[in-house]
Protein backbone atom coordinates (compact mmCIF):
# COMPACT_ATOMS: atom_id res chain seq x y z
CA UNK A 1 0.00 0.00 0.00
CA UNK A 2 3.05 2.29 1.01
CA UNK A 3 4.83 1.58 -2.25
CA UNK A 4 1.35 2.16 -4.25
CA UNK A 5 0.79 5.55 -2.98
CA UNK A 6 4.37 6.38 -3.55
CA UNK A 7 4.94 5.43 -6.97
CA UNK A 8 1.22 7.39 -8.24
CA UNK A 9 2.73 10.46 -6.41
CA UNK A 10 5.96 10.07 -8.02
CA UNK A 11 3.85 9.12 -11.47
CA UNK A 12 1.94 12.64 -11.09
CA UNK A 13 5.53 14.90 -10.27
CA UNK A 14 7.15 13.64 -13.40
CA UNK A 15 3.91 14.00 -15.40
CA UNK A 16 3.56 17.88 -14.13
CA UNK A 17 6.95 18.84 -14.34
CA UNK A 18 7.49 17.12 -17.45
CA UNK A 19 4.21 18.00 -19.17
CA UNK A 20 1.79 19.95 -17.38
CA UNK A 21 4.40 22.74 -16.71
CA UNK A 22 5.71 23.32 -20.41
CA UNK A 23 2.01 23.51 -21.46
CA UNK A 24 1.14 26.07 -18.63
CA UNK A 25 4.18 28.03 -19.44
CA UNK A 26 3.10 28.50 -22.76
CA UNK A 27 -0.26 29.50 -22.49
CA UNK A 28 0.51 32.24 -19.47
CA UNK A 29 3.69 33.00 -21.62
CA UNK A 30 2.01 34.60 -24.65
CA UNK A 31 0.53 36.98 -22.85
CA UNK A 32 4.10 38.29 -21.04
CA UNK A 33 2.90 41.64 -22.60
CA UNK A 34 -0.61 41.81 -22.93
CA UNK A 35 -3.11 40.70 -25.42
CA UNK A 36 -2.06 43.15 -27.45
CA UNK A 37 1.49 42.11 -27.50
CA UNK A 38 -0.12 38.35 -28.50
CA UNK A 39 -2.08 40.10 -30.98
CA UNK A 40 0.70 42.05 -32.69
CA UNK A 41 3.03 38.87 -32.45
CA UNK A 42 -0.18 37.32 -34.00
CA UNK A 43 -0.51 39.78 -36.69
CA UNK A 44 2.78 40.16 -38.12
CA UNK A 45 2.60 39.72 -41.94
CA UNK A 46 5.23 36.97 -41.74
CA UNK A 47 3.24 35.52 -39.19
CA UNK A 48 -0.07 35.11 -41.29
CA UNK A 49 1.86 34.30 -43.94
CA UNK A 50 3.65 31.28 -41.62
CA UNK A 51 0.71 30.26 -40.53
CA UNK A 52 -1.25 29.79 -44.26
CA UNK A 53 1.76 28.08 -45.86
CA UNK A 54 1.74 25.20 -42.72
CA UNK A 55 -1.93 25.04 -43.59
CA UNK A 56 -0.88 24.26 -47.16
CA UNK A 57 1.28 21.87 -46.31
CA UNK A 58 -1.21 20.18 -44.26
CA UNK A 59 -3.67 19.91 -46.33
CA UNK A 60 -1.85 18.91 -48.89
CA UNK A 61 0.69 16.03 -47.20
CA UNK A 62 -2.70 14.72 -45.17
CA UNK A 63 -4.78 14.16 -48.23
CA UNK A 64 -2.02 12.85 -50.36
CA UNK A 65 -0.52 10.03 -47.43
CA UNK A 66 -3.94 9.07 -46.60
CA UNK A 67 -4.80 8.15 -50.31
CA UNK A 68 -1.44 6.11 -50.70
CA UNK A 69 -0.64 5.20 -47.48
CA UNK A 70 -4.72 3.20 -47.72
CA UNK A 71 -4.04 2.05 -50.70
CA UNK A 72 -0.22 0.34 -50.06
CA UNK A 73 -1.90 -1.11 -46.66
CA UNK A 74 -4.16 -2.58 -48.89
CA UNK A 75 -1.75 -4.15 -51.46
CA UNK A 76 0.64 -5.39 -48.68
CA UNK A 77 -2.03 -7.19 -46.51
CA UNK A 78 -4.10 -8.58 -49.50
CA UNK A 79 -2.88 -8.55 -52.83
CA UNK A 80 -2.41 -11.69 -54.41
CA UNK A 81 -0.02 -10.31 -57.36
CA UNK A 82 2.55 -9.65 -54.53
CA UNK A 83 4.96 -11.85 -53.61
CA UNK A 84 5.56 -12.47 -50.01
CA UNK A 85 8.86 -11.76 -50.45
CA UNK A 86 8.18 -8.45 -51.72
CA UNK A 87 5.12 -7.68 -49.11
CA UNK A 88 7.59 -8.41 -46.48
CA UNK A 89 10.36 -6.16 -47.33
CA UNK A 90 8.14 -3.11 -48.34
CA UNK A 91 6.71 -3.67 -44.87
CA UNK A 92 10.26 -3.14 -43.69
CA UNK A 93 10.56 -0.21 -45.91
CA UNK A 94 7.77 1.47 -44.92
CA UNK A 95 9.10 2.06 -41.46
CA UNK A 96 12.56 3.83 -42.63
CA UNK A 97 11.56 7.49 -42.30
CA UNK A 98 10.80 6.71 -38.73
CA UNK A 99 14.50 6.26 -38.33
CA UNK A 100 15.44 9.35 -40.33
CA UNK A 101 16.81 12.23 -38.99
CA UNK A 102 13.93 15.13 -40.34
CA UNK A 103 17.40 17.15 -41.26
CA UNK A 104 18.83 13.95 -42.97
CA UNK A 105 15.08 13.94 -44.94
CA UNK A 106 15.20 17.70 -45.74
CA UNK A 107 19.37 16.95 -47.30
CA UNK A 108 18.08 13.52 -48.93
CA UNK A 109 15.38 16.28 -51.39
CA UNK A 110 18.25 18.76 -51.55
CA UNK A 111 21.00 16.51 -52.96
CA UNK A 112 18.21 15.03 -55.17
CA UNK A 113 16.71 17.87 -56.76
CA UNK A 114 18.42 20.90 -55.15
CA UNK A 115 19.43 23.71 -58.07
CA UNK A 116 23.15 22.25 -58.13
CA UNK A 117 22.19 18.80 -59.33
CA UNK A 118 21.19 17.11 -62.84
CA UNK A 119 17.38 16.90 -62.44
CA UNK A 120 17.27 20.08 -60.27
CA UNK A 121 18.18 21.97 -63.28
CA UNK A 122 16.54 20.29 -65.48
CA UNK A 123 13.29 20.75 -63.61
CA UNK A 124 14.37 24.60 -63.19
CA UNK A 125 14.60 25.13 -66.81
CA UNK A 126 11.33 24.31 -67.24
CA UNK A 127 10.50 26.90 -64.64
CA UNK A 128 9.80 24.48 -61.65
CA UNK A 129 11.48 24.85 -58.65
CA UNK A 130 11.02 22.27 -56.06
CA UNK A 131 14.38 23.32 -53.18
CA UNK A 132 13.52 26.20 -51.55
CA UNK A 133 9.74 26.29 -52.72
CA UNK A 134 6.44 24.81 -51.63
CA UNK A 135 6.82 21.87 -53.64
CA UNK A 136 10.14 20.71 -51.86
CA UNK A 137 8.41 21.19 -49.02
CA UNK A 138 5.58 19.31 -49.50
CA UNK A 139 7.99 16.46 -50.74
CA UNK A 140 9.89 16.51 -47.52
CA UNK A 141 6.82 15.97 -45.25
CA UNK A 142 4.92 13.32 -47.34
CA UNK A 143 8.83 11.84 -46.82
CA UNK A 144 8.31 12.31 -43.05
CA UNK A 145 4.94 11.05 -42.19
CA UNK A 146 4.40 8.62 -44.79
CA UNK A 147 4.93 5.67 -42.63
CA UNK A 148 1.99 6.58 -40.19
CA UNK A 149 -0.89 5.76 -42.09
CA UNK A 150 0.17 2.89 -43.26
CA UNK A 151 0.97 1.51 -39.95
CA UNK A 152 -2.13 2.02 -38.50
CA UNK A 153 -4.28 0.48 -41.36
CA UNK A 154 -1.96 -2.36 -42.12
CA UNK A 155 -2.65 -4.75 -38.39
CA UNK A 156 -6.47 -3.63 -38.66
CA UNK A 157 -6.39 -4.84 -41.94
CA UNK A 158 -4.35 -8.22 -41.16
CA UNK A 159 -6.84 -8.47 -37.72
CA UNK A 160 -10.26 -8.48 -39.32
CA UNK A 161 -8.86 -11.05 -42.15
CA UNK A 162 -10.63 -11.64 -45.76
CA UNK A 163 -13.62 -13.35 -45.41
CA UNK A 164 -16.11 -10.96 -45.57
CA UNK A 165 -14.55 -9.14 -48.60
CA UNK A 166 -14.36 -12.70 -50.02
CA UNK A 167 -17.93 -12.80 -49.69
CA UNK A 168 -18.71 -9.75 -50.92
CA UNK A 169 -16.99 -10.33 -54.09
CA UNK A 170 -18.18 -14.23 -54.45
CA UNK A 171 -21.86 -12.27 -54.00
CA UNK A 172 -20.82 -10.64 -57.02
CA UNK A 173 -19.66 -6.78 -55.66
CA UNK A 174 -17.32 -5.29 -57.62
CA UNK A 175 -14.03 -4.65 -56.16
CA UNK A 176 -14.98 -0.31 -55.47
CA UNK A 177 -18.35 -1.24 -53.87
CA UNK A 178 -17.07 -4.12 -51.66
CA UNK A 179 -13.89 -1.44 -50.26
CA UNK A 180 -16.83 1.14 -49.47
CA UNK A 181 -19.15 -1.49 -48.08
CA UNK A 182 -17.17 -3.90 -46.36
CA UNK A 183 -13.66 -2.77 -45.97
CA UNK A 184 -13.66 0.95 -45.15
CA UNK A 185 -16.50 0.13 -42.50
CA UNK A 186 -14.21 -1.72 -40.61
CA UNK A 187 -10.51 1.02 -41.12
CA UNK A 188 -12.57 3.94 -40.69
CA UNK A 189 -11.23 4.81 -36.88
CA UNK A 190 -7.94 3.30 -37.81
CA UNK A 191 -7.70 5.80 -40.88
CA UNK A 192 -8.73 8.62 -38.91
CA UNK A 193 -6.33 8.00 -36.22
CA UNK A 194 -3.72 7.95 -38.76
CA UNK A 195 -5.13 11.15 -40.03
CA UNK A 196 -4.47 12.92 -36.72
CA UNK A 197 -1.21 11.88 -36.37
CA UNK A 198 -0.60 12.42 -39.73
CA UNK A 199 -1.94 16.29 -39.28
CA UNK A 200 0.14 16.66 -36.17
CA UNK A 201 3.51 15.71 -37.46
CA UNK A 202 3.27 17.84 -40.24
CA UNK A 203 2.19 20.46 -38.52
CA UNK A 204 5.38 19.91 -36.30
CA UNK A 205 7.38 19.42 -38.81
CA UNK A 206 10.55 21.46 -38.64
CA UNK A 207 14.20 20.26 -39.39
CA UNK A 208 13.59 18.61 -42.93
CA UNK A 209 11.28 21.47 -43.82
CA UNK A 210 13.83 24.43 -42.36
CA UNK A 211 16.59 22.80 -44.89
CA UNK A 212 14.47 22.41 -47.69
CA UNK A 213 13.10 25.88 -47.37
CA UNK A 214 15.74 27.91 -46.73
CA UNK A 215 13.34 29.68 -44.32
CA UNK A 216 12.80 32.95 -46.06
CA UNK A 217 10.39 35.21 -44.72
CA UNK A 218 6.92 35.87 -46.30
CA UNK A 219 8.25 33.31 -48.90
CA UNK A 220 8.92 29.96 -47.80
CA UNK A 221 8.46 30.09 -44.00
CA UNK A 222 6.09 27.83 -41.79
CA UNK A 223 4.65 28.42 -38.31
CA UNK A 224 7.57 26.17 -36.97
CA UNK A 225 10.39 27.64 -38.84
CA UNK A 226 9.36 31.48 -37.64
CA UNK A 227 9.08 30.35 -34.23
CA UNK A 228 12.77 29.45 -34.47
CA UNK A 229 13.44 32.80 -36.20
CA UNK A 230 12.06 34.56 -33.45
CA UNK A 231 13.92 33.10 -31.09
CA UNK A 232 17.36 33.46 -32.78
CA UNK A 233 16.34 37.04 -32.99
CA UNK A 234 15.45 37.22 -29.24
CA UNK A 235 11.72 38.13 -30.09
CA UNK A 236 10.93 35.38 -27.55
CA UNK A 237 7.35 37.23 -26.92
CA UNK A 238 6.36 36.88 -30.74
CA UNK A 239 7.67 33.52 -30.86
CA UNK A 240 5.52 32.43 -27.38
CA UNK A 241 2.58 33.43 -29.82
CA UNK A 242 3.18 31.57 -33.01
CA UNK A 243 3.92 28.91 -30.39
CA UNK A 244 1.03 29.60 -28.53
CA UNK A 245 -1.28 28.75 -31.51
CA UNK A 246 0.51 25.80 -32.30
CA UNK A 247 0.18 24.32 -29.32
CA UNK A 248 -3.34 25.25 -29.18
CA UNK A 249 -3.66 22.64 -32.16
CA UNK A 250 -1.83 19.78 -30.92
CA UNK A 251 -4.09 20.00 -27.72
CA UNK A 252 -7.14 19.68 -29.99
CA UNK A 253 -5.45 17.13 -31.95
CA UNK A 254 -4.69 15.17 -28.76
CA UNK A 255 -8.39 15.38 -27.82
CA UNK A 256 -8.95 14.38 -31.15
CA UNK A 257 -6.38 11.57 -31.26
CA UNK A 258 -8.11 10.06 -27.37
CA UNK A 259 -11.51 10.13 -28.96
CA UNK A 260 -11.10 8.00 -32.24
CA UNK A 261 -8.65 5.63 -30.23
CA UNK A 262 -11.48 4.63 -27.68
CA UNK A 263 -13.70 4.50 -30.86
CA UNK A 264 -11.14 2.17 -32.64
CA UNK A 265 -10.73 -0.28 -30.06
CA UNK A 266 -14.93 -0.44 -30.11
CA UNK A 267 -14.32 -2.18 -33.51
CA UNK B 1 -18.79 4.89 -61.30
CA UNK B 2 -18.74 1.37 -60.53
CA UNK B 3 -18.21 -0.05 -63.69
CA UNK B 4 -15.50 2.91 -64.43
CA UNK B 5 -13.60 1.23 -61.75
CA UNK B 6 -14.81 -2.74 -62.78
CA UNK B 7 -11.78 -2.48 -65.04
CA UNK B 8 -8.79 -4.02 -65.27
CA UNK B 9 -6.56 -1.26 -66.45
CA UNK B 10 -7.73 1.35 -63.59
CA UNK B 11 -6.84 -1.25 -61.07
CA UNK B 12 -3.29 -2.00 -62.75
CA UNK B 13 -2.85 1.79 -63.34
CA UNK B 14 -3.35 2.16 -59.36
CA UNK B 15 -1.07 -0.44 -58.44
CA UNK B 16 1.72 1.11 -60.80
CA UNK B 17 1.10 4.59 -59.20
CA UNK B 18 1.04 3.44 -55.37
CA UNK B 19 4.58 2.01 -56.26
CA UNK B 20 5.64 4.27 -57.97
CA UNK B 21 5.05 6.60 -55.10
CA UNK B 22 6.74 4.51 -52.54
CA UNK B 23 9.61 3.83 -54.48
CA UNK B 24 10.20 7.34 -55.52
CA UNK B 25 9.48 9.01 -52.05
CA UNK B 26 11.31 6.17 -50.06
CA UNK B 27 13.69 4.48 -51.74
CA UNK B 28 15.14 6.44 -53.88
CA UNK B 29 15.93 9.48 -51.07
CA UNK B 30 17.75 6.46 -49.22
CA UNK B 31 19.90 5.24 -51.95
CA UNK B 32 20.52 8.80 -53.16
CA UNK B 33 21.96 9.82 -50.04
CA UNK B 34 24.45 6.63 -49.38
CA UNK B 35 25.45 7.06 -53.64
CA UNK B 36 26.14 10.38 -52.58
CA UNK B 37 28.29 10.12 -49.82
CA UNK B 38 30.17 7.89 -51.67
CA UNK B 39 30.63 10.04 -54.92
CA UNK B 40 33.83 11.20 -54.27
CA UNK B 41 35.23 7.57 -53.82
CA UNK B 42 35.82 6.14 -49.75
CA UNK B 43 38.51 8.22 -48.98
CA UNK B 44 36.59 11.37 -49.00
CA UNK B 45 33.79 9.62 -47.30
CA UNK B 46 36.71 8.74 -44.59
CA UNK B 47 38.04 11.83 -44.35
CA UNK B 48 34.47 13.82 -43.87
CA UNK B 49 34.07 11.47 -41.04
CA UNK B 50 37.63 11.92 -39.42
CA UNK B 51 36.81 15.58 -38.90
CA UNK B 52 37.63 16.02 -34.91
CA UNK B 53 34.32 17.96 -34.69
CA UNK B 54 31.74 15.01 -36.99
CA UNK B 55 32.90 12.33 -34.69
CA UNK B 56 32.42 14.31 -31.40
CA UNK B 57 29.39 15.85 -32.51
CA UNK B 58 28.21 12.08 -33.39
CA UNK B 59 29.94 10.24 -30.11
CA UNK B 60 27.89 13.46 -28.30
CA UNK B 61 24.84 12.12 -29.78
CA UNK B 62 25.20 8.66 -28.56
CA UNK B 63 25.94 9.35 -25.17
CA UNK B 64 23.46 11.85 -24.38
CA UNK B 65 20.63 9.91 -26.16
CA UNK B 66 21.95 6.90 -23.99
CA UNK B 67 21.35 8.65 -20.82
CA UNK B 68 17.98 9.93 -22.06
CA UNK B 69 16.63 6.73 -22.88
CA UNK B 70 18.12 5.19 -19.17
CA UNK B 71 15.70 8.16 -17.99
CA UNK B 72 12.95 7.58 -19.80
CA UNK B 73 13.16 3.85 -19.45
CA UNK B 74 13.15 4.03 -16.06
CA UNK B 75 10.15 6.43 -15.43
CA UNK B 76 8.17 5.11 -18.25
CA UNK B 77 8.17 1.84 -17.03
CA UNK B 78 7.17 3.42 -13.67
CA UNK B 79 4.18 5.18 -15.34
CA UNK B 80 3.33 2.16 -17.56
CA UNK B 81 3.11 -0.06 -14.45
CA UNK B 82 0.81 2.74 -12.51
CA UNK B 83 -1.52 3.38 -15.20
CA UNK B 84 -1.70 -0.02 -15.57
CA UNK B 85 -1.79 -1.70 -12.32
CA UNK B 86 -3.40 0.88 -10.47
CA UNK B 87 -6.77 3.12 -9.93
CA UNK B 88 -6.59 6.45 -8.60
CA UNK B 89 -8.30 9.80 -9.44
CA UNK B 90 -6.99 11.63 -12.34
CA UNK B 91 -5.88 8.27 -14.52
CA UNK B 92 -7.95 9.22 -17.35
CA UNK B 93 -6.47 12.53 -17.62
CA UNK B 94 -2.35 11.93 -17.55
CA UNK B 95 -3.20 8.89 -19.97
CA UNK B 96 -4.40 11.30 -22.50
CA UNK B 97 -1.99 14.07 -21.54
CA UNK B 98 1.23 10.82 -22.11
CA UNK B 99 1.24 11.61 -26.13
CA UNK B 100 1.54 15.04 -25.63
CA UNK B 101 5.18 15.27 -26.91
CA UNK B 102 3.97 13.61 -30.24
CA UNK B 103 1.38 15.89 -30.81
CA UNK B 104 3.69 18.98 -29.80
CA UNK B 105 5.86 20.32 -32.19
CA UNK B 106 9.44 19.72 -31.78
CA UNK B 107 10.83 23.43 -32.15
CA UNK B 108 7.59 24.75 -29.72
CA UNK B 109 9.33 21.94 -27.40
CA UNK B 110 12.83 23.33 -27.77
CA UNK B 111 11.31 26.94 -27.02
CA UNK B 112 9.17 26.13 -24.30
CA UNK B 113 12.63 24.44 -22.52
CA UNK B 114 14.30 27.91 -23.18
CA UNK B 115 11.43 29.66 -21.32
CA UNK B 116 11.07 27.22 -18.27
CA UNK B 117 15.00 26.45 -17.64
CA UNK B 118 16.64 29.30 -19.85
CA UNK B 119 18.68 31.90 -18.50
CA UNK B 120 15.42 34.75 -17.71
CA UNK B 121 13.79 31.81 -15.85
CA UNK B 122 12.35 30.83 -12.50
CA UNK B 123 14.42 28.06 -12.61
CA UNK B 124 17.76 30.11 -13.45
CA UNK B 125 17.18 32.56 -10.33
CA UNK B 126 16.09 30.29 -8.06
CA UNK B 127 19.08 27.56 -8.65
CA UNK B 128 21.28 29.91 -10.43
CA UNK B 129 21.96 26.41 -12.53
CA UNK B 130 23.26 26.66 -16.08
CA UNK B 131 21.44 24.17 -18.11
CA UNK B 132 20.56 25.12 -21.38
CA UNK B 133 23.65 25.64 -23.97
CA UNK B 134 24.94 23.06 -21.88
CA UNK B 135 24.45 18.96 -21.91
CA UNK B 136 21.43 18.49 -19.04
CA UNK B 137 19.43 20.83 -21.57
CA UNK B 138 19.80 18.71 -24.50
CA UNK B 139 18.94 15.59 -22.43
CA UNK B 140 16.33 17.06 -21.34
CA UNK B 141 14.80 17.77 -24.65
CA UNK B 142 15.06 14.22 -26.11
CA UNK B 143 13.88 12.87 -22.73
CA UNK B 144 10.79 15.34 -23.21
CA UNK B 145 10.47 14.65 -27.03
CA UNK B 146 11.29 10.45 -26.60
CA UNK B 147 8.88 10.06 -23.05
CA UNK B 148 5.95 8.19 -24.62
CA UNK B 149 7.89 5.60 -26.43
CA UNK B 150 8.35 2.92 -23.18
CA UNK B 151 4.99 3.91 -21.92
CA UNK B 152 2.93 3.05 -25.08
CA UNK B 153 5.43 0.06 -25.87
CA UNK B 154 4.60 -1.76 -22.27
CA UNK B 155 0.77 -0.80 -22.21
CA UNK B 156 -0.42 -3.27 -24.14
CA UNK B 157 2.02 -6.10 -22.55
CA UNK B 158 0.68 -5.24 -19.32
CA UNK B 159 -3.01 -5.55 -20.12
CA UNK B 160 -2.87 -8.65 -21.50
CA UNK B 161 -0.56 -10.24 -18.24
CA UNK B 162 -2.55 -13.42 -17.67
CA UNK B 163 -3.56 -12.42 -13.73
CA UNK B 164 -3.75 -15.93 -12.94
CA UNK B 165 -0.32 -16.83 -14.02
CA UNK B 166 0.70 -13.73 -11.27
CA UNK B 167 -1.93 -15.28 -8.58
CA UNK B 168 -1.04 -19.17 -8.72
CA UNK B 169 2.38 -17.69 -8.31
CA UNK B 170 1.50 -16.07 -5.05
CA UNK B 171 -0.45 -19.03 -4.11
CA UNK B 172 2.63 -21.35 -4.63
CA UNK B 173 4.48 -19.33 -1.76
CA UNK B 174 5.91 -17.62 -4.19
CA UNK B 175 7.40 -14.09 -2.44
CA UNK B 176 5.97 -10.60 -3.84
CA UNK B 177 9.97 -9.56 -5.45
CA UNK B 178 10.01 -13.75 -7.03
CA UNK B 179 6.71 -13.55 -8.60
CA UNK B 180 7.58 -9.76 -9.80
CA UNK B 181 11.11 -10.63 -11.29
CA UNK B 182 9.98 -14.16 -12.43
CA UNK B 183 6.68 -13.58 -14.08
CA UNK B 184 5.87 -9.84 -14.72
CA UNK B 185 9.36 -8.51 -15.84
CA UNK B 186 9.49 -11.09 -18.18
CA UNK B 187 6.48 -9.95 -19.77
CA UNK B 188 7.23 -6.46 -19.80
CA UNK B 189 11.08 -6.56 -21.03
CA UNK B 190 10.13 -6.84 -24.37
CA UNK B 191 7.83 -3.83 -24.61
CA UNK B 192 10.25 -1.68 -22.61
CA UNK B 193 12.99 -2.78 -24.80
CA UNK B 194 10.94 -2.14 -28.26
CA UNK B 195 9.94 1.62 -26.78
CA UNK B 196 13.66 2.37 -26.00
CA UNK B 197 15.19 1.72 -28.98
CA UNK B 198 12.49 3.37 -30.54
CA UNK B 199 13.24 6.25 -28.04
CA UNK B 200 17.35 6.16 -28.79
CA UNK B 201 16.43 6.09 -32.61
CA UNK B 202 14.40 9.23 -32.09
CA UNK B 203 16.81 10.84 -29.73
CA UNK B 204 20.04 10.65 -31.71
CA UNK B 205 17.21 11.98 -34.68
CA UNK B 206 16.34 14.60 -32.97
CA UNK B 207 16.88 18.47 -34.09
CA UNK B 208 13.84 20.94 -33.69
CA UNK B 209 14.00 20.61 -29.84
CA UNK B 210 17.65 20.64 -29.87
CA UNK B 211 18.94 23.20 -31.97
CA UNK B 212 17.26 25.86 -29.77
CA UNK B 213 18.69 25.01 -26.25
CA UNK B 214 21.81 23.66 -27.01
CA UNK B 215 24.30 26.39 -27.65
CA UNK B 216 25.89 24.50 -30.71
CA UNK B 217 29.46 24.76 -29.81
CA UNK B 218 31.38 22.76 -32.31
CA UNK B 219 32.94 19.82 -29.89
CA UNK B 220 31.11 20.54 -26.99
CA UNK B 221 27.45 21.11 -27.26
CA UNK B 222 27.04 20.28 -31.19
CA UNK B 223 25.00 17.10 -31.59
CA UNK B 224 24.78 15.37 -34.89
CA UNK B 225 22.09 16.56 -36.26
CA UNK B 226 22.90 20.22 -35.90
CA UNK B 227 26.54 19.46 -37.10
CA UNK B 228 24.64 18.19 -40.62
CA UNK B 229 22.69 20.94 -40.81
CA UNK B 230 25.00 23.63 -40.05
CA UNK B 231 27.37 21.64 -42.69
CA UNK B 232 24.42 22.14 -45.37
CA UNK B 233 23.81 25.66 -44.52
CA UNK B 234 27.94 26.00 -45.00
CA UNK B 235 27.51 24.10 -48.35
CA UNK B 236 29.52 20.98 -47.85
CA UNK B 237 26.56 18.78 -48.92
CA UNK B 238 29.17 15.96 -48.88
CA UNK B 239 30.35 16.30 -45.40
CA UNK B 240 26.80 16.21 -44.59
CA UNK B 241 26.22 13.11 -45.96
CA UNK B 242 28.67 11.29 -44.42
CA UNK B 243 27.98 12.36 -41.32
CA UNK B 244 23.93 11.10 -42.44
CA UNK B 245 25.14 8.19 -43.63
CA UNK B 246 26.96 6.71 -40.40
CA UNK B 247 23.60 8.23 -38.32
CA UNK B 248 21.15 6.38 -41.13
CA UNK B 249 23.28 3.37 -40.44
CA UNK B 250 22.91 3.36 -36.56
CA UNK B 251 19.15 3.88 -37.04
CA UNK B 252 18.73 1.07 -39.32
CA UNK B 253 20.29 -1.31 -37.62
CA UNK B 254 18.17 -0.25 -34.54
CA UNK B 255 14.91 -0.53 -36.56
CA UNK B 256 15.57 -4.14 -37.55
CA UNK B 257 16.48 -5.10 -34.13
CA UNK B 258 12.91 -3.75 -33.08
CA UNK B 259 11.47 -5.65 -36.27
CA UNK B 260 13.24 -8.99 -35.04
CA UNK B 261 12.22 -8.51 -31.07
CA UNK B 262 8.68 -8.01 -32.30
CA UNK B 263 8.52 -11.11 -34.66
CA UNK B 264 10.06 -12.83 -31.69
CA UNK B 265 7.46 -12.12 -29.09
CA UNK B 266 4.70 -13.15 -31.53
CA UNK B 267 6.20 -16.62 -32.37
Amino acid sequence: MMMRRLWITLTYIVVSLLLLLPLYKIFTGAWADGLSGFMDALLRAQSLHALKMTALIVIIVTVINTLFGVMLSIYLVRATWLSPLVKRLSNSIVDLPFAVSPVIGGLMIVLLLGPNTVLGTMLGNVGVSIVYALPGMVLATLFVTFPIMVREVMPVLQEIGDQQEQAASTLGAYSWYTFWKVTWPNIRFAVMYGVVLTVARSLGEFGAVLVVSGNIINKTQTATTLVYQDVENFNVVAANGIALVLAAFSIMLLLLMEWTKKRKEVH
Amino acid sequence: MNSLFRSQKWSYSFRTIVFIYFIGLIIIPIIGIYTQSFSSGITSFIDNLSDPLAWKAVLLTLKLAAIATLINTAIGTMIGWVLVRYEFPGKRMINSVIDLPFALPTAVAGFIILLLVGPSSLFYEWFGIDVVFHEPAIVLAMVFVTFPFVIRGLQPLLEELDKSEEEAAYTLGSSKSRTFFRIILPTMLPGILSGAMLAFSRAIAEFGAVVLISGNIPGKTLVASVYIFGEIESNNPQGAAAVSVLLLTISFLILWFIHKLNRGGQA
